[in-house]
């Protein structure tokens, strides 16, 4: 019942990432890149992290998505097309898809079975962050404020006094 | 007795499963399990939106000081039936020149994070449909899946007018899921879990015998509660923050091209939505599906949670009723200048009520702490024009 | 059959490698932002995984990296975005072949 579950999820957020690389209509492929999203999503639940899959929608699906079609909406000119592939790029991604798996099946890992499923709460998360992980997270919130800040400014127009 | 009743839809499905159990697989089981509980939440939701659909007409017209629709059966309430044979038999009209897989799956996105969005909150004692950990995170997290899907609404439709309705509704919705999302913290902070049902049974107290232990019954619940509700008025388009279907000035927006059943989808879509958080506001402020008098707890609670949801479209629908449309800018000061600072006013407000005992003089710090804040903010973002002394000008 | 690790880390090698392929052979500025979009959500899985079928630590050291992982990435989307907006305001382009002179 899990294989079948896993390969349901695998083969719908491939496909869709692979319409997203190539796909050469922009509005097909920013939506297929949330569909996408939305299968890693699914990942996550199945292994068990569902605080971090509803985290992943939350951000991408709502936030990075929106943001995407928005700049595709404001840098139109004419040319709703992309070129889709080019011969060189799948040639180099199929090389390194082949080199990562001849290295993942050789390498002998020390844990491969599935554990006993402990579920994670999100009380367990919130200490964790509040106590252990405090200096990163308010590193990222800083990163957060900067970026925000950032993007405005290299966004703003200069009004014409 | 009065258990059993509370308690009648959760021991008929455990009948029904238990019947299932021994000549089903295992897995088999699960899933006719959660096909009931959807099946009960569709049932039960979609009969809802039809009976709101012609009571919102009937009190709408009472209260503009006539007769709602009541000609179609008694009082008018088979209406719905009416209203659905149209929508299902009207032509099907797409743009010749729009997206077609894109105009097709946005209503039924947008259709869909509604019901989903339904499916975490705790309508009565055991009867959550699917109890999930984070469950108010799920909520938010489908909720902002709304914003897509209206994108792809105005964006498949090659309608300028569309395209910039669709805006219009992302920058509302972006704009006032900040408040929404930050009036929830005062709450999951005191409460301490994120799971909709430890935060009813948090709320389950008595005070003095008869005072309930809701949370909008404190100072920064109330403050919380208004503003929650404030946003969720924007997030599901409803007047006075309608812009994005207002019908003077943008047709339809992101629904313009949308004919037929599509349409009656985006009205489902609306009403559904605004289901959601109402009951999100019952489970978080309200007190869930608790009575709010010990002795009246002989009522199931399920009766209680429907009782709260009817008072709260009812005020949904008053609020339609009586205010005029607010303007795109005004609408953003609002969101950015006024709620954004009271939220985060709520959420310390909360953590001095709290962490201070719940002494009297806590209660007194932080009605006193969000007091400062409004007035403080009511002075600066006074927009209005001051009147100034005449000057007369007379002719020579 | 049971799920061991080797799923997906295969899965999560493909979605590198998709990205990869984006990053590469697109030609507008916004779609090799989506690539390493994508190579950074294959490293979220990857930690994923290795954190369910490895040693139950006290602290969810996988979960907290995908967490911070995420903020960043999101981050870096915001600003990179605002950039090529930047960008197609000056050249009226956001096509990365025709961006190819540095303006003293």
């Amino acid at each position: 019942m899990n294989v079948i579950a896993f390969g349901a999820i695998a083969i719908f957020t491939l496909v869709f990432a692979l319409a997203a690389a190539t796909n050469p209509r922009l509005m097909h492929a920013a939506l297929s890149f949330a569909a996408m999203f939305v299968g890693i999503a699914a990942f996550f639940f199945l292994l068990g992290a569902e605080f971090v899959g509803l985290v992943q929608i939350f951000v991408y699906v709502g936030a990075v998505a929106v943001l995407i079609v928005f700049t595709i909406l404001l840098t139109r000119r004419n040319a709703d097309k992309d070129r889709g592939f080019n011969w060189g790029g799948i040639l180099v991604a199929v090389l390194v898809f082949f080199g990562l798996v001849w290295a993942i099946l050789r390498t002998k890992f020390v844990y491969t079975s599935l554990p006993i499923a402990k579920a994670l709460s999100v009380k367990q998360i919130g200490q964790a962050l509040m106590t252990h992980y405090v200096w990163p997270l308010q590193c990222v919130a800083v990163l957060l404020t900067v970026a925000l800040i950032g993007a405005l400014v290299l966004v703003m127009e200069d009004k014409p006094e | 007795m009065a258990n059993s009743v509370d308690q009648i839809f959760i021991h008929a499905k455990q009948w029904l499963l238990s019947f299932l159990n021994g000549r089903l697989p295992d897995p088999l089981v699960q899933i006719v399990s959660s096909v009931l509980n959807i099946a009960l939440l569709l049932g039960v939701f979609l009969t809802l939106f039809a009976l709101m659909s012609v009571l919102e007409r009937k009190v709408l017209g009472r209260m503009q000081n006539r007769y709602g629709p009541n000609r179609v059966g008694p009082f008018g309430l088979l209406q719905p039936v009416a209203d659905g044979i149209k929508m299902l038999i009207k032509e099907d009209i797409v743009p010749a020149r729009a997206d077609k897989v894109v105009h097709f799956f946005a209503p039924i996105l947008v259709a869909a994070a509604a019901i989903l969005a339904l499916g975490v909150i705790p309508y009565g004692r055991n009867m959550t449909p699917f109890v999930i950990d984070g469950g108010i995170l799920f909520f938010f997290a489908v909720g902002s899946t709304t914003e897509l899907a209206v994108f792809m609404a105005g964006w498949g439709s090659n309608n300028k007018f569309s395209m910039l309705g669709a805006m219009r509704a992302i920058a509302q919705m972006i704009s006032y899921e900040l408040p929404l999302i930050i009036t929830v913290l005062p709450v999951v902070m005191v409460v301490g879990s994120l799971n909709p049902d430890k935060i009813v049974l948090a709320q389950r107290y008595y005070h003095f015998g008869f005072v309930p232990h809701w949370f909008v019954l404190t100072p920064w619940g109330a403050t919380a509660f208004i503003l929650f509700f404030v946003s969720g008025l924007v997030e599901s388009n409803r007047t006075p923050f309608d812009v994005p279907e207002g019908e003077s000035e943008i047709v339809a927006g992101h629904m313009t091209e949308y004919s037929g059943f599509k349409y009656a989808t985006f009205f489902l879509a609306e009403y559904l939505g605004m289901f959601a958080v109402s009951g999100l506001a019952i489970t978080l402020f309200l007190g869930g599906w608790h009575a709010p008098l010990p002795w009246l707890a002989f009522l199931p609670s399920y009766f209680w949670f429907f009782a709260k949801l009817s008072v709260l479209l009812f005020v949904f629908i008053w609020v339609r009723g009586t205010l005029p449309r607010i303007r795109v800018d005004q609408m953003m000061n609002f969101a950015w200048k006024f709620m954004l600072p009271m939220a985060f006013t709520c959420l310390v407000s909360a953590a001095v009520w709290y962490y201070d005992g719940r002494r009297l003089a806590a209660w007194l710090w932080s009605f006193a702490i969000i007091a400062v804040v409004y007035l403080t903010l009511s002075l600066f973002l006074d927009t209005r024009k001051k009147f100034r002394p005449r000057t007369y000008r007379f002719a020579e | 059959m049971t799920l061991t690790l080797q799923f997906f880390l295969v899965v999560s090698a493909a979605l590198f490698c998709i990205g990869l392929l984006a990053a590469l052979s697109r030609r507008h500025a916004i779609f090799i932002l989506i690539g390493i979009e994508m190579m950074l959500a294959a490293a979220n899985l990857n930690f994923i995984a290795f954190w369910r079928f490895g040693p139950q630590s006290p602290y969810p050291i996988g979960v907290m990296v995908v967490i911070f992982s995420i903020a960043i990435a999101a981050a870096e989307a915001a600003v990179g975005l605002a950039m090529v907006i930047a960008v197609y305001r000056h050249f009226r382009t956001t096509n990365v072949d025709q961006l190819d002179r540095l303006k003293g």
